[in-house]
Protein backbone atom coordinates (compact mmCIF):
# COMPACT_ATOMS: atom_id res chain seq x y z
CA UNK A 1 0.00 0.00 0.00
CA UNK A 2 1.05 3.66 -0.97
CA UNK A 3 2.12 5.80 1.97
CA UNK A 4 -1.13 7.83 1.33
CA UNK A 5 -3.32 4.38 1.80
CA UNK A 6 -4.00 4.37 -2.10
CA UNK A 7 -6.24 7.67 -1.47
CA UNK A 8 -6.64 10.16 -3.96
CA UNK A 9 -5.35 13.46 -2.33
CA UNK A 10 -6.01 17.12 -3.72
CA UNK A 11 -3.68 19.39 -3.54
CA UNK A 12 -3.67 23.02 -3.23
CA UNK A 13 -0.96 25.06 -5.96
CA UNK A 14 -0.23 28.41 -4.46
CA UNK A 15 0.65 29.88 -0.67
CA UNK A 16 -0.34 26.32 0.60
CA UNK A 17 1.49 24.32 -1.86
CA UNK A 18 4.95 24.08 0.03
CA UNK A 19 3.51 23.24 3.69
CA UNK A 20 1.21 20.56 1.84
CA UNK A 21 3.70 18.71 0.03
CA UNK A 22 6.27 18.71 3.01
CA UNK A 23 3.29 17.04 4.75
CA UNK A 24 2.88 14.57 2.32
CA UNK A 25 6.58 13.85 2.14
CA UNK A 26 6.52 13.66 5.64
CA UNK A 27 4.13 10.55 4.97
CA UNK A 28 6.52 9.09 3.36
CA UNK A 29 5.46 9.78 -0.38
CA UNK A 30 7.55 10.51 -2.76
CA UNK A 31 7.47 14.03 -3.77
CA UNK A 32 9.87 15.08 -6.53
CA UNK A 33 7.73 15.37 -9.69
CA UNK A 34 5.55 17.22 -7.30
CA UNK A 35 7.83 19.89 -6.61
CA UNK A 36 9.70 20.27 -9.41
CA UNK A 37 7.28 19.73 -12.52
CA UNK A 38 4.78 22.47 -11.57
CA UNK A 39 2.61 22.50 -15.08
CA UNK A 40 1.54 18.70 -14.15
CA UNK A 41 -1.84 18.38 -12.59
CA UNK A 42 -2.62 14.53 -12.26
CA UNK A 43 0.12 12.87 -11.01
CA UNK A 44 -1.40 9.28 -10.58
CA UNK A 45 1.61 7.13 -9.53
CA UNK A 46 1.39 8.84 -5.86
CA UNK A 47 -2.55 9.56 -6.00
CA UNK A 48 -2.35 13.76 -5.98
CA UNK A 49 -4.23 16.30 -8.38
CA UNK A 50 -3.18 19.73 -8.11
CA UNK A 51 -5.42 22.86 -8.26
CA UNK A 52 -5.69 26.37 -6.99
CA UNK A 53 -7.21 26.41 -3.44
CA UNK A 54 -10.37 27.43 -4.27
CA UNK A 55 -11.55 24.36 -6.64
CA UNK A 56 -9.87 21.59 -3.77
CA UNK A 57 -13.35 21.62 -2.04
CA UNK A 58 -15.10 21.19 -5.63
CA UNK A 59 -13.02 18.22 -6.89
CA UNK A 60 -13.60 16.96 -3.34
CA UNK A 61 -17.25 16.84 -3.01
CA UNK A 62 -17.86 15.81 -6.66
CA UNK A 63 -15.31 12.56 -5.05
CA UNK A 64 -12.65 13.04 -7.75
CA UNK A 65 -10.31 13.49 -4.67
CA UNK A 66 -11.17 11.52 -1.29
CA UNK A 67 -9.29 14.03 0.08
CA UNK A 68 -8.13 17.55 0.01
CA UNK A 69 -6.22 20.15 1.91
CA UNK A 70 -7.01 24.11 1.53
CA UNK A 71 -7.64 26.76 3.69
CA UNK A 72 -10.24 27.88 6.00
CA UNK A 73 -11.18 30.59 3.97
CA UNK A 74 -11.60 29.22 1.34
CA UNK A 75 -14.44 26.73 2.84
CA UNK A 76 -16.19 29.47 4.94
CA UNK A 77 -16.66 31.17 1.46
CA UNK A 78 -18.19 28.33 -0.02
CA UNK A 79 -19.84 27.72 3.24
CA UNK A 80 -23.52 27.70 3.28
CA UNK A 81 -25.25 31.20 4.14
CA UNK A 82 -28.15 30.08 5.83
CA UNK A 83 -29.96 27.01 6.76
CA UNK A 84 -31.25 25.03 4.44
CA UNK A 85 -28.94 26.48 1.14
CA UNK A 86 -26.22 23.93 1.66
CA UNK A 87 -22.39 24.74 1.41
CA UNK A 88 -19.94 22.53 -0.19
CA UNK A 89 -20.48 18.55 1.25
CA UNK A 90 -17.57 17.57 2.28
CA UNK A 91 -16.20 16.59 5.88
CA UNK A 92 -13.81 19.38 7.38
CA UNK A 93 -11.64 16.48 9.46
CA UNK A 94 -8.25 18.24 10.94
CA UNK A 95 -6.83 21.73 11.22
CA UNK A 96 -3.12 21.12 9.83
CA UNK A 97 -1.83 24.43 11.77
CA UNK A 98 0.20 25.58 8.67
CA UNK A 99 -0.73 28.75 6.74
CA UNK A 100 -1.89 30.70 9.04
CA UNK A 101 -3.39 33.58 8.18
CA UNK A 102 -6.17 36.43 9.24
CA UNK A 103 -9.08 37.82 7.10
CA UNK A 104 -9.01 41.32 7.92
CA UNK A 105 -11.25 44.50 7.63
CA UNK A 106 -8.90 47.26 6.57
CA UNK A 107 -9.14 50.81 5.44
CA UNK A 108 -6.70 53.92 4.41
CA UNK A 109 -4.42 54.83 7.31
CA UNK A 110 -5.56 57.92 9.52
CA UNK A 111 -9.13 58.94 9.95
CA UNK A 112 -11.00 55.85 9.06
CA UNK A 113 -13.02 56.46 5.27
CA UNK A 114 -15.39 53.81 6.07
CA UNK A 115 -16.80 54.75 9.44
CA UNK A 116 -17.00 58.18 8.06
CA UNK A 117 -18.89 56.78 4.73
CA UNK A 118 -21.31 55.01 7.14
CA UNK A 119 -22.00 58.00 9.38
CA UNK A 120 -22.84 60.01 6.15
CA UNK A 121 -24.02 58.19 3.69
CA UNK A 122 -25.41 55.11 5.94
CA UNK A 123 -23.61 52.38 3.93
CA UNK A 124 -19.85 51.80 3.46
CA UNK A 125 -18.32 50.19 0.29
CA UNK A 126 -15.86 47.16 0.28
CA UNK A 127 -14.21 45.16 -2.18
CA UNK A 128 -13.05 42.01 -1.58
CA UNK A 129 -12.02 38.39 -3.07
CA UNK A 130 -14.29 36.85 -0.30
CA UNK A 131 -17.90 38.77 -1.36
CA UNK A 132 -19.84 35.94 1.16
CA UNK A 133 -17.59 36.11 4.60
CA UNK A 134 -17.27 40.02 4.11
CA UNK A 135 -21.06 40.08 3.50
CA UNK A 136 -21.73 37.54 6.28
CA UNK A 137 -19.49 39.74 9.08
CA UNK A 138 -21.37 43.25 7.68
CA UNK A 139 -24.19 42.22 8.35
CA UNK A 140 -23.52 40.14 11.23
CA UNK A 141 -22.28 43.54 12.61
CA UNK A 142 -25.60 45.47 11.36
CA UNK A 143 -23.78 47.76 8.97
CA UNK A 144 -25.06 48.21 5.60
CA UNK A 145 -22.59 47.47 2.77
CA UNK A 146 -22.17 47.26 -0.75
CA UNK A 147 -19.64 44.66 -1.98
CA UNK A 148 -17.24 44.90 -4.98
CA UNK A 149 -16.18 41.81 -6.01
CA UNK A 150 -12.49 42.35 -7.37
CA UNK A 151 -10.02 39.26 -9.07
CA UNK A 152 -6.76 40.88 -8.64
CA UNK A 153 -5.34 43.37 -6.32
CA UNK A 154 -7.46 44.49 -3.41
CA UNK A 155 -5.15 47.04 -2.18
CA UNK A 156 -5.93 49.24 -5.47
CA UNK A 157 -9.64 49.39 -4.63
CA UNK A 158 -9.88 51.78 -1.85
CA UNK A 159 -6.60 53.81 -3.17
CA UNK A 160 -8.25 54.58 -6.24
CA UNK A 161 -11.98 56.07 -4.12
CA UNK A 162 -13.73 52.95 -5.50
CA UNK A 163 -14.49 51.77 -2.30
CA UNK A 164 -13.85 52.95 1.73
CA UNK A 165 -12.79 49.56 2.87
CA UNK A 166 -11.64 45.62 1.94
CA UNK A 167 -11.87 42.35 3.36
CA UNK A 168 -8.69 40.15 2.40
CA UNK A 169 -6.66 37.02 3.90
CA UNK A 170 -3.31 38.79 5.34
CA UNK A 171 -0.29 36.73 6.88
CA UNK A 172 2.30 39.35 7.53
CA UNK A 173 0.10 42.60 6.73
CA UNK A 174 3.11 43.80 4.82
CA UNK A 175 1.63 44.33 1.62
CA UNK A 176 -1.28 46.20 3.52
CA UNK A 177 1.54 48.47 5.21
CA UNK A 178 2.87 49.34 1.79
CA UNK A 179 -0.49 50.17 0.18
CA UNK A 180 -1.13 52.56 3.59
CA UNK A 181 -3.59 50.62 4.66
CA UNK A 182 -4.22 49.59 8.60
CA UNK A 183 -6.24 46.45 9.53
CA UNK A 184 -9.23 47.76 11.44
CA UNK A 185 -11.17 44.77 12.39
CA UNK A 186 -9.71 40.69 12.19
CA UNK A 187 -12.69 38.84 11.21
CA UNK A 188 -11.70 35.17 11.36
CA UNK A 189 -8.02 33.60 11.67
CA UNK A 190 -7.44 30.58 9.00
CA UNK A 191 -5.09 27.70 8.30
CA UNK A 192 -4.91 24.95 6.55
CA UNK A 193 -7.59 22.04 6.98
CA UNK A 194 -8.22 18.20 6.08
CA UNK A 195 -11.32 17.57 3.95
CA UNK A 196 -12.86 14.39 2.75
CA UNK A 197 -15.54 13.25 0.34
CA UNK A 198 -18.71 12.36 2.44
CA UNK A 199 -18.80 8.84 0.39
CA UNK A 200 -15.24 8.20 0.38
CA UNK A 201 -14.98 9.21 4.84
CA UNK A 202 -17.55 5.99 5.11
CA UNK A 203 -16.70 3.23 2.34
CA UNK A 204 -12.81 4.26 3.24
CA UNK A 205 -13.00 4.45 6.62
CA UNK A 206 -10.11 2.47 8.14
CA UNK A 207 -7.70 4.29 5.32
CA UNK A 208 -8.50 7.60 5.90
CA UNK A 209 -8.37 7.15 10.18
CA UNK A 210 -5.05 5.68 9.36
CA UNK A 211 -3.80 8.81 7.65
CA UNK A 212 -5.49 11.35 9.80
CA UNK A 213 -3.91 9.71 12.58
CA UNK A 214 -0.38 9.87 11.28
CA UNK A 215 -0.60 13.65 10.11
CA UNK A 216 -1.89 14.14 13.57
CA UNK A 217 1.45 12.99 14.81
CA UNK A 218 3.09 15.41 12.25
CA UNK A 219 0.88 18.82 12.99
CA UNK A 220 2.25 20.88 15.63
CA UNK A 221 0.26 20.78 18.73
CA UNK A 222 -1.43 23.92 19.13
CA UNK A 223 -2.81 23.13 15.81
CA UNK A 224 -6.25 22.93 17.09
CA UNK B 1 -35.68 29.79 -29.73
CA UNK B 2 -34.53 28.82 -26.60
CA UNK B 3 -36.98 29.13 -24.02
CA UNK B 4 -35.46 29.30 -20.68
CA UNK B 5 -36.38 26.94 -17.80
CA UNK B 6 -35.68 27.27 -13.83
CA UNK B 7 -32.22 26.69 -12.38
CA UNK B 8 -32.39 22.95 -10.94
CA UNK B 9 -35.06 21.81 -13.38
CA UNK B 10 -34.89 19.80 -16.49
CA UNK B 11 -36.93 18.58 -19.24
CA UNK B 12 -36.55 14.88 -19.85
CA UNK B 13 -36.70 13.54 -23.19
CA UNK B 14 -37.15 9.54 -24.32
CA UNK B 15 -33.89 8.42 -24.35
CA UNK B 16 -33.54 9.32 -20.44
CA UNK B 17 -37.28 9.02 -19.55
CA UNK B 18 -36.82 5.00 -21.11
CA UNK B 19 -33.67 4.95 -18.29
CA UNK B 20 -35.56 6.41 -15.73
CA UNK B 21 -38.52 4.32 -16.31
CA UNK B 22 -36.78 1.11 -16.14
CA UNK B 23 -35.18 2.49 -12.92
CA UNK B 24 -38.46 3.05 -11.42
CA UNK B 25 -40.77 -0.32 -12.81
CA UNK B 26 -37.51 -2.41 -11.09
CA UNK B 27 -38.44 -0.57 -7.84
CA UNK B 28 -41.88 -0.36 -8.31
CA UNK B 29 -42.01 -4.27 -8.51
CA UNK B 30 -40.11 -4.85 -5.35
CA UNK B 31 -41.86 -2.28 -3.34
CA UNK B 32 -45.29 -3.83 -4.43
CA UNK B 33 -43.98 -7.66 -3.64
CA UNK B 34 -43.10 -6.91 0.07
CA UNK B 35 -46.43 -5.21 -0.12
CA UNK B 36 -46.07 -1.77 -0.46
CA UNK B 37 -49.12 0.29 -1.86
CA UNK B 38 -48.27 3.16 -3.98
CA UNK B 39 -50.05 6.53 -3.48
CA UNK B 40 -50.41 10.29 -5.23
CA UNK B 41 -50.87 13.19 -3.09
CA UNK B 42 -51.05 16.61 -4.51
CA UNK B 43 -47.27 18.95 -5.42
CA UNK B 44 -49.26 21.56 -3.61
CA UNK B 45 -50.11 21.59 0.33
CA UNK B 46 -51.10 24.11 2.58
CA UNK B 47 -47.92 25.76 4.49
CA UNK B 48 -49.93 25.33 7.62
CA UNK B 49 -50.08 21.80 7.69
CA UNK B 50 -46.78 20.69 6.59
CA UNK B 51 -45.60 22.36 9.36
CA UNK B 52 -46.81 20.59 11.79
CA UNK B 53 -43.63 18.33 10.62
CA UNK B 54 -40.27 19.60 12.14
CA UNK B 55 -38.82 19.61 8.65
CA UNK B 56 -35.53 21.75 9.35
CA UNK B 57 -32.76 21.79 6.81
CA UNK B 58 -35.45 20.50 4.40
CA UNK B 59 -38.31 22.46 4.65
CA UNK B 60 -40.53 23.43 1.75
CA UNK B 61 -38.93 26.61 -0.26
CA UNK B 62 -41.30 27.60 -2.93
CA UNK B 63 -44.38 29.31 -2.04
CA UNK B 64 -47.38 30.34 -3.83
CA UNK B 65 -51.07 32.19 -2.64
CA UNK B 66 -54.45 30.66 -3.73
CA UNK B 67 -57.29 32.64 -4.27
CA UNK B 68 -58.48 33.09 -0.53
CA UNK B 69 -54.92 34.13 0.34
CA UNK B 70 -53.82 30.65 1.54
CA UNK B 71 -50.27 30.02 1.54
CA UNK B 72 -49.49 26.88 -0.47
CA UNK B 73 -45.96 25.26 -0.56
CA UNK B 74 -44.63 23.42 -3.11
CA UNK B 75 -43.84 19.84 -0.94
CA UNK B 76 -40.33 18.67 -0.38
CA UNK B 77 -40.56 15.38 0.49
CA UNK B 78 -42.93 12.43 0.66
CA UNK B 79 -42.78 11.79 4.30
CA UNK B 80 -44.51 14.32 5.78
CA UNK B 81 -47.54 14.68 2.90
CA UNK B 82 -48.07 10.61 3.87
CA UNK B 83 -48.12 11.04 7.58
CA UNK B 84 -50.75 13.67 6.77
CA UNK B 85 -52.78 10.91 4.65
CA UNK B 86 -52.76 8.26 7.28
CA UNK B 87 -53.90 10.45 9.88
CA UNK B 88 -56.61 11.51 7.49
CA UNK B 89 -58.10 8.73 5.89
CA UNK B 90 -56.73 5.88 7.41
CA UNK B 91 -57.75 7.06 11.21
CA UNK B 92 -58.62 4.11 12.34
CA UNK B 93 -56.87 1.44 10.07
CA UNK B 94 -55.26 -1.59 12.16
CA UNK B 95 -51.47 -0.88 11.87
CA UNK B 96 -49.40 -1.85 10.08
CA UNK B 97 -49.36 0.08 6.65
CA UNK B 98 -47.24 0.36 3.51
CA UNK B 99 -46.80 2.81 1.31
CA UNK B 100 -44.98 3.53 -1.48
CA UNK B 101 -44.92 6.80 -3.76
CA UNK B 102 -42.88 8.20 -7.13
CA UNK B 103 -42.95 11.66 -6.83
CA UNK B 104 -41.35 14.98 -7.79
CA UNK B 105 -40.01 17.05 -3.96
CA UNK B 106 -38.88 20.61 -4.77
CA UNK B 107 -35.90 21.78 -2.96
CA UNK B 108 -34.04 25.10 -2.53
CA UNK B 109 -30.81 24.18 -3.23
CA UNK B 110 -27.67 25.09 -4.61
CA UNK B 111 -28.22 23.09 -8.56
CA UNK B 112 -25.23 20.53 -8.81
CA UNK B 113 -24.72 17.12 -10.11
CA UNK B 114 -27.51 14.50 -8.65
CA UNK B 115 -28.62 17.65 -6.69
CA UNK B 116 -31.49 19.02 -8.97
CA UNK B 117 -34.20 21.35 -7.40
CA UNK B 118 -37.17 19.28 -8.97
CA UNK B 119 -35.85 15.86 -7.68
CA UNK B 120 -37.77 12.92 -8.66
CA UNK B 121 -38.11 10.61 -5.25
CA UNK B 122 -38.91 7.01 -4.96
CA UNK B 123 -39.44 5.49 -1.45
CA UNK B 124 -41.28 3.58 1.08
CA UNK B 125 -42.75 4.95 4.82
CA UNK B 126 -43.77 1.69 6.97
CA UNK B 127 -46.36 2.74 9.64
CA UNK B 128 -47.06 0.77 12.90
CA UNK B 129 -43.87 -0.80 13.29
CA UNK B 130 -41.56 -0.44 15.96
CA UNK B 131 -38.04 -0.78 15.86
CA UNK B 132 -36.44 -3.03 15.78
CA UNK B 133 -38.77 -5.26 13.32
CA UNK B 134 -39.92 -2.16 11.13
CA UNK B 135 -36.31 -0.87 10.88
CA UNK B 136 -35.16 -4.12 9.74
CA UNK B 137 -37.79 -4.57 6.83
CA UNK B 138 -37.32 -0.88 5.77
CA UNK B 139 -33.85 -2.06 5.53
CA UNK B 140 -34.11 -5.09 3.73
CA UNK B 141 -36.23 -3.63 1.13
CA UNK B 142 -34.60 -0.98 0.61
CA UNK B 143 -31.52 -3.64 -0.04
CA UNK B 144 -33.78 -5.46 -2.60
CA UNK B 145 -34.99 -2.69 -4.34
CA UNK B 146 -31.14 -1.31 -5.02
CA UNK B 147 -30.17 -4.91 -6.28
CA UNK B 148 -33.05 -5.27 -8.72
CA UNK B 149 -31.62 -1.73 -9.96
CA UNK B 150 -28.76 -3.95 -10.75
CA UNK B 151 -26.61 -1.54 -8.12
CA UNK B 152 -23.36 -3.55 -7.35
CA UNK B 153 -20.97 -1.71 -4.44
CA UNK B 154 -23.63 -0.18 -2.98
CA UNK B 155 -23.48 0.35 1.42
CA UNK B 156 -25.49 1.33 4.13
CA UNK B 157 -24.59 4.19 6.76
CA UNK B 158 -26.50 2.75 9.71
CA UNK B 159 -26.67 5.41 12.38
CA UNK B 160 -29.08 6.80 15.12
CA UNK B 161 -30.03 10.36 15.21
CA UNK B 162 -30.64 10.00 18.90
CA UNK B 163 -27.34 9.25 20.20
CA UNK B 164 -25.41 12.43 19.85
CA UNK B 165 -28.05 14.32 21.28
CA UNK B 166 -28.92 11.51 23.79
CA UNK B 167 -24.69 11.64 24.38
CA UNK B 168 -24.92 15.66 25.49
CA UNK B 169 -27.68 15.07 27.57
CA UNK B 170 -26.59 12.40 30.03
CA UNK B 171 -22.75 13.65 30.11
CA UNK B 172 -24.49 17.05 31.11
CA UNK B 173 -23.49 19.07 27.88
CA UNK B 174 -25.35 22.59 28.43
CA UNK B 175 -27.98 23.69 27.25
CA UNK B 176 -26.32 26.47 25.46
CA UNK B 177 -23.70 24.27 23.97
CA UNK B 178 -25.56 21.46 23.02
CA UNK B 179 -27.30 23.27 19.89
CA UNK B 180 -23.50 24.55 19.09
CA UNK B 181 -22.02 20.93 19.02
CA UNK B 182 -24.95 19.81 16.84
CA UNK B 183 -24.68 22.30 14.25
CA UNK B 184 -21.12 21.59 13.91
CA UNK B 185 -21.64 18.10 13.58
CA UNK B 186 -24.15 18.08 11.09
CA UNK B 187 -22.54 20.40 9.08
CA UNK B 188 -19.92 18.10 9.13
CA UNK B 189 -17.27 20.16 11.05
CA UNK B 190 -15.01 17.87 13.21
CA UNK B 191 -12.24 21.24 13.81
CA UNK B 192 -14.96 23.00 14.16
CA UNK B 193 -16.97 20.61 17.09
CA UNK B 194 -13.24 20.07 18.84
CA UNK B 195 -13.18 23.84 18.79
CA UNK B 196 -16.50 24.15 20.28
CA UNK B 197 -16.06 21.38 23.26
CA UNK B 198 -12.58 23.16 24.01
CA UNK B 199 -14.34 26.26 24.83
CA UNK B 200 -17.34 24.40 26.13
CA UNK B 201 -15.31 24.05 29.63
CA UNK B 202 -16.97 19.97 29.56
CA UNK B 203 -14.30 18.07 31.22
CA UNK B 204 -11.72 16.48 28.90
CA UNK B 205 -12.70 13.04 29.84
CA UNK B 206 -16.66 14.20 28.21
CA UNK B 207 -15.20 16.36 25.38
CA UNK B 208 -12.92 13.64 24.03
CA UNK B 209 -15.62 11.11 24.06
CA UNK B 210 -17.69 13.65 22.22
CA UNK B 211 -15.25 14.13 19.58
CA UNK B 212 -14.18 10.35 19.22
CA UNK B 213 -17.81 8.85 19.30
CA UNK B 214 -19.17 10.69 16.07
CA UNK B 215 -16.26 9.94 14.08
CA UNK B 216 -16.69 6.25 14.30
CA UNK B 217 -17.36 4.59 11.41
CA UNK B 218 -16.96 0.70 10.09
CA UNK B 219 -17.76 -2.89 11.17
CA UNK B 220 -18.81 -4.42 14.14
CA UNK B 221 -15.93 -3.47 15.86
CA UNK B 222 -16.67 0.12 16.22
CA UNK B 223 -19.73 -1.00 18.87
CA UNK B 224 -17.47 -2.17 21.07
CA UNK B 225 -16.00 -0.19 23.88
CA UNK B 226 -19.60 1.99 24.24
CA UNK B 227 -19.12 4.27 26.64
CA UNK B 228 -22.76 3.60 29.17
CA UNK B 229 -24.12 7.19 27.66
CA UNK B 230 -24.48 5.51 23.80
CA UNK B 231 -25.16 1.65 24.93
CA UNK B 232 -28.94 2.53 24.49
CA UNK B 233 -28.57 3.40 21.14
CA UNK B 234 -25.83 0.83 20.42
CA UNK B 235 -28.15 -1.66 21.38
CA UNK B 236 -30.43 -0.50 19.04
CA UNK B 237 -28.41 -0.64 16.38
CA UNK B 238 -27.40 -4.12 17.50
CA UNK B 239 -30.73 -5.61 17.35
CA UNK B 240 -31.98 -4.28 13.88
CA UNK B 241 -28.48 -5.48 12.21
CA UNK B 242 -28.92 -9.02 14.45
CA UNK B 243 -32.58 -9.17 12.65
CA UNK B 244 -31.02 -8.99 8.93
CA UNK B 245 -30.17 -11.82 6.35
CA UNK B 246 -27.06 -12.34 5.90
CA UNK B 247 -26.87 -10.61 2.19
CA UNK B 248 -27.87 -7.42 3.65
CA UNK B 249 -26.39 -7.45 7.06
CA UNK B 250 -22.94 -7.43 4.58
CA UNK B 251 -23.97 -4.24 3.09
CA UNK B 252 -24.39 -2.46 6.21
CA UNK B 253 -21.57 0.11 7.76
CA UNK B 254 -22.50 1.53 11.49
CA UNK B 255 -21.66 5.11 11.72
CA UNK B 256 -22.12 6.37 14.76
CA UNK B 257 -21.89 10.32 13.37
CA UNK B 258 -24.76 10.23 10.90
CA UNK B 259 -27.10 12.67 11.29
CA UNK B 260 -29.47 13.68 8.51
CA UNK B 261 -29.94 16.97 7.97
CA UNK B 262 -34.06 16.32 8.55
CA UNK B 263 -35.24 17.37 12.14
CA UNK B 264 -38.07 14.92 12.26
CA UNK B 265 -35.77 11.62 12.52
CA UNK B 266 -35.96 10.08 16.45
CA UNK B 267 -34.23 6.84 16.11
CA UNK B 268 -31.96 4.92 13.42
CA UNK B 269 -31.39 7.07 10.38
CA UNK B 270 -29.43 5.47 7.27
CA UNK B 271 -27.75 6.69 4.40
CA UNK B 272 -26.74 4.53 1.29
CA UNK B 273 -23.38 5.02 -0.60
CA UNK B 274 -21.94 3.94 -3.60
CA UNK B 275 -18.71 4.18 -5.01
CA UNK B 276 -19.33 5.99 -8.14
CA UNK B 277 -21.08 8.71 -6.71
CA UNK B 278 -19.71 11.47 -4.26
CA UNK B 279 -22.90 11.62 -2.26
CA UNK B 280 -25.54 9.51 -0.84
CA UNK B 281 -27.91 7.82 -3.34
CA UNK B 282 -30.50 8.26 -0.56
CA UNK B 283 -31.42 7.70 2.80
CA UNK B 284 -33.88 7.24 5.11
CA UNK B 285 -34.64 6.40 9.37
CA UNK B 286 -37.52 6.21 12.15
CA UNK B 287 -39.31 9.03 12.71
CA UNK B 288 -41.75 7.83 15.60
CA UNK B 289 -43.35 11.21 16.55
CA UNK B 290 -44.21 12.58 13.51
CA UNK B 291 -47.41 11.04 13.02
CA UNK B 292 -48.25 11.93 16.70
CA UNK B 293 -48.15 15.25 15.32
CA UNK B 294 -50.26 14.95 12.73
CA UNK B 295 -52.99 13.17 15.58
CA UNK B 296 -52.32 9.52 14.81
CA UNK B 297 -49.35 8.54 17.17
CA UNK B 298 -47.39 5.66 15.45
CA UNK B 299 -44.16 5.14 14.98
CA UNK B 300 -42.85 4.61 11.29
CA UNK B 301 -39.90 4.37 9.43
CA UNK B 302 -38.85 4.53 5.83
CA UNK B 303 -36.66 5.80 3.22
CA UNK B 304 -36.02 8.07 0.13
CA UNK B 305 -33.90 7.37 -2.80
CA UNK B 306 -33.05 10.53 -5.44
CA UNK B 307 -33.94 8.70 -8.55
CA UNK B 308 -31.21 10.59 -10.83
CA UNK B 309 -29.11 10.12 -8.13
CA UNK B 310 -29.08 6.08 -8.60
CA UNK B 311 -29.46 6.52 -11.99
CA UNK B 312 -26.25 8.28 -11.90
CA UNK B 313 -24.24 5.63 -10.20
CA UNK B 314 -25.75 2.91 -12.25
CA UNK B 315 -24.17 4.58 -15.28
CA UNK B 316 -20.94 5.47 -13.22
CA UNK B 317 -20.58 1.69 -12.35
CA UNK B 318 -21.77 0.58 -15.84
CA UNK B 319 -18.55 2.41 -17.11
CA UNK B 320 -16.59 0.46 -14.41
CA UNK B 321 -14.99 4.24 -13.29
CA UNK B 322 -16.93 5.86 -10.39
CA UNK B 323 -15.98 9.32 -9.74
CA UNK B 324 -13.98 8.24 -7.24
CA UNK B 325 -12.07 6.45 -9.05
CA UNK B 326 -11.93 8.61 -12.09
CA UNK B 327 -8.64 10.30 -11.33
CA UNK B 328 -7.00 6.71 -10.79
CA UNK B 329 -7.74 5.52 -14.32
CA UNK B 330 -7.74 7.91 -16.88
CA UNK B 331 -7.89 6.30 -20.32
CA UNK B 332 -3.96 5.59 -21.67
CA UNK B 333 -4.28 7.48 -24.44
CA UNK B 334 -4.47 10.69 -22.88
CA UNK B 335 -1.69 9.86 -20.48
CA UNK B 336 1.58 11.76 -21.10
Amino acid sequence: MSPTNGLVIAVPRGALFEGTVDLLTGLGLDTDELRSNDRKLLFEDIGVITMRPSDVPIYVEAGAADLGITGKDVLLEQAAQRPGEGGREVYELLDLGFGRCTMVLASKAGPDPALEALRRLGVMRVATKYPRIAARHLEETGRQAEIVEVKGSVELAPLTGVVEAIVDLTATGTTLRENNLVVREEIVACTARLIANPVAHKLKAAPIDDLLERLRGLTPAGAA
Amino acid sequence: MIHPIPSGTRDVLPDETREVRAITDALRGVFERHGYGEVYTPALEYESVLARADMAEARPAYRVFDESGEVLVLRSDMTVPIARVVATRYASSEPPLRFCYFAHCYRGVRPQRGQPRELLQAGIELIGAPAPQGTAEALTVLCHALDTTGLKDYRIGLGDASLFPSLMARIGVPDATRAGLLEALVLRDFVGLQGTLAESGLPDEAAELLLELPQRRGGQEILTDVPAAAAEAVTGLRRVHELLDPAVAERVIFDLGLVRNIGYYTGAVFDVYDPALGTPIGGGGRYDELLGRFGRGLPAVGFALGVDRLHIALAGEERGTGALLAAATTPAETRP
